[in-house]
């Protein structure tokens, strides 16, 4: 029984690091688009999600209470503004640029998450995220497979409505700009236009897995989002190989199975 | 306001700037952002830090040169330290970089700089431990020199350091045979061939080069701040604005842009405070970025 509680609950981590892949899939693997900073995007989603939902805190900014909905919506929200604005600054230029804004991302993401106690609680972190099913937490079993069947569901939706995209028309115009970007461009498609859109749906994506994950543990600090969560989510991607998003899935679990994250 | 963040400034930005040079280099050179770089600091300055140990071991104790912290064990453990960090990036660039670059997708090159940036990384950790180090734990007294501002013998000695690399830099790229070739393999890699250029002769003057200036910068940190496993990772951001800053490919833009990042950060840390800090470079990037992103003394991409 335990084993089984311990196996929902290992899913469920998986299924939100598979989220993150599909993220980056849709950026990397279908627009060619290098993000080396998405572990602030992850934690954009995760903070604001926190931020929105959980209750009153005297100590910091807000705590509104909202339905755990509103902070996915908001933090999908948020990634995207943020994403967007990367790709806006940086996707006219050299692929690199876009790589080291990215990482500039990450660090003021750190930055803000480690010392603006007023919004971000600081490196003490946010505690008492509103749980889905947290009346259940009495017994853990049915707990971790009713936040696994959350997850299931939320990661199935984003799944089959990426694989929708990248056949449709908008998809198709990614890829071509991927492979071809004069050949698209004189069909009169503008190549960054598209690309700020991927890079900011991918931003979402990564956003609300994020918040996902935040409301699954509970708590989360700023240790959460180092470095080394960027180079996970990109070995999954790697092993997936890139531009098929279905493997991607089974890769973050294989991710879940190496070498636990730097210290 | 106090005038004492100017030389903090200078110094930060000598730092940065010693660093932005490696990267630019690389970045128009070899055409990729190398995320390794600021490894390259902290490995020199752990390798320069080996050197003074080795020193002292064979040779006893040696005092320092009258004011200054240091004596000539850490000059001659420098010289070593910047050998062993220029052979650390070439023999990275045959294992790793150079069989991607040969792939032709630049982008792959930039990711295996991050993965061999952790790896670099987590290798100090393991041999040298992550609790900090010093060179010297003894304290100087800072000398006031008019307007409020103090400054250490050490901190002269480091900015004068800085001018004379800074100007051996800029002659060797400006004054021969293999600067010249540097500039054309950066300004039109093709026609730079056809010529009967030396490409991988050029390539392994760019990483020695790097490495070398990264030593430098990760023992001036090392002097006067400490030395730590992820020294040089934290100065990623600011090398990679300060590249960008002063456009990427030139070296003086390269050190300006480091100056100016410096005595942003500097100032930033007396006005909004020191947690503040990292944000600097990347306001000034997002600003170069979308005003003038060709940076100071850049070219137009072709």
């Amino acid at each position: 029984m335990d084993l089984l509680g311990y196996g929902a609950f290992f899913l469920t981590t998986a299924l939100i690091f598979s989220l993150v892949t599909l993220g980056l899939n849709l950026q990397w693997g279908l627009t060619g688009l290098f993000n080396v900073g998405l572990a602030g995007f992850v934690a954009i989603g995760a903070y604001t999600s926190a931020l929105l939902t959980t209750p009153d805190d005297a100590a910091r900014l807000g705590g509104f209470g909202l339905p755990i909905l509103v902070g996915w919506l908001g933090a999908m929200v948020v990634g995207g503004v943020a994403a967007a604005i990367t790709g806006i600054a940086t996707l006219r230029l050299r692929s690199d640029y876009l790589a080291i804004t990215t990482f500039g991302v990450a660090v003021v993401v750190q930055l803000v998450a480690l010392n603006a106690q007023k919004l971000t609680g600081g490196p003490f972190g946010i505690g008492f995220i509103p749980r889905p099913f947290g009346g259940l937490a009495e017994t853990p079993l049915l707990f971790n497979l009713s936040n696994l069947a959350v997850v299931s569901v939320v990661t199935l939706i984003v799944y089959l409505a990426l694989e929708h995209l990248s056949r449709s028309p908008w998809g198709r115009v990614l890829k071509a700009l991927r492979e071809d970007e004069r050949a698209a461009i004189s069909l009169g498609k503008s190549a960054r236009f598209y690309r700020v859109q991927a890079f900011a749906v991918g931003g979402a994506i990564m956003a609300l897995a994020g918040a996902l994950q935040a409301h699954f543990t509970g708590f989360i600090a700023p240790d959460n989002y180092l470095p080394a969560l960027t180079f996970q989510v990109w070995v999954m991607l790697i092993v997936a190989r890139a531009a098929t998003s279905a493997p991607s899935s089974a890769a973050s679990w294989s991710g879940r199975f190496g070498p636990d994250r730097e210290p | 306001m106090n005038l004492q963040f100017v030389v903090d400034g200078l110094l930060a930005g000598s730092m940065i700037g010693l660093g932005a040079i490696g990267v630019t280099l690389t970045y128009s050179i070899l055409r990729f952002s190398n995320f390794a770089h600021g490894d390259f600091m902290a490995w020199g300055a752990y390798a320069t830090l080996a050197a003074v140990g080795a020193i002292g071991a064979m040779f006893g104790k040696i005092a320092p040169i009258a004011p200054l912290s240091f004596g000539w064990p850490l000059i001659a453990a420098v010289v070593i330290g910047m050998a062993i960090t220029g052979l650390l990036a070439l023999l990275l660039d045959l294992m790793l970089f150079a069989r991607l670059r040969a792939k032709g997708q630049a982008i792959i090159v930039v990711m295996a700089s991050f993965g061999a940036s952790m790896a670099l990384r987590s290798l100090l950790e393991f041999i040298f431990t992550s609790r900090p180090t010093y060179f010297s734990r003894a304290i100087q007294i800072a000398m006031p020199v008019g307007f409020g501002i103090r400054i250490t013998p050490d901190q002269i000695a480091l900015l004068l350091l800085t001018a004379v690399l800074v100007l051996g830099v800029h002659l060797l790229m400006t004054r021969t045979q293999t600067g010249r070739s540097m500039q054309a393999l950066s300004q039109n890699a093709a026609l730079a061939r056809i010529v009967g250029i030396d490409v991988a002769k050029v390539v392994r003057v760019t990483w020695i080069v790097g490495g070398a200036l990264a030593c430098v910068a990760g023992v001036m940190i090392g002097i006067l701040i400490q030395i730590r496993p992820f020294m040089g990772f934290d100065m990623l951001l600011p090398m990679f604005a300060a590249a960008i800053l002063g456009g990427i490919g030139s070296v003086p833009g390269a050190v300006l842009g480091g100056l100016i990042i410096g005595l942003a950060e500097a100032g930033a840390v007396q006005l909004i405070g020191a947690e503040w800090r990292a944000a600097v470079s990347f306001i000034i990037l997002m600003t170069v970025l979308f005003v003038r992103p060709i940076g100071l003394f850049g070219v137009r991409e072709r």
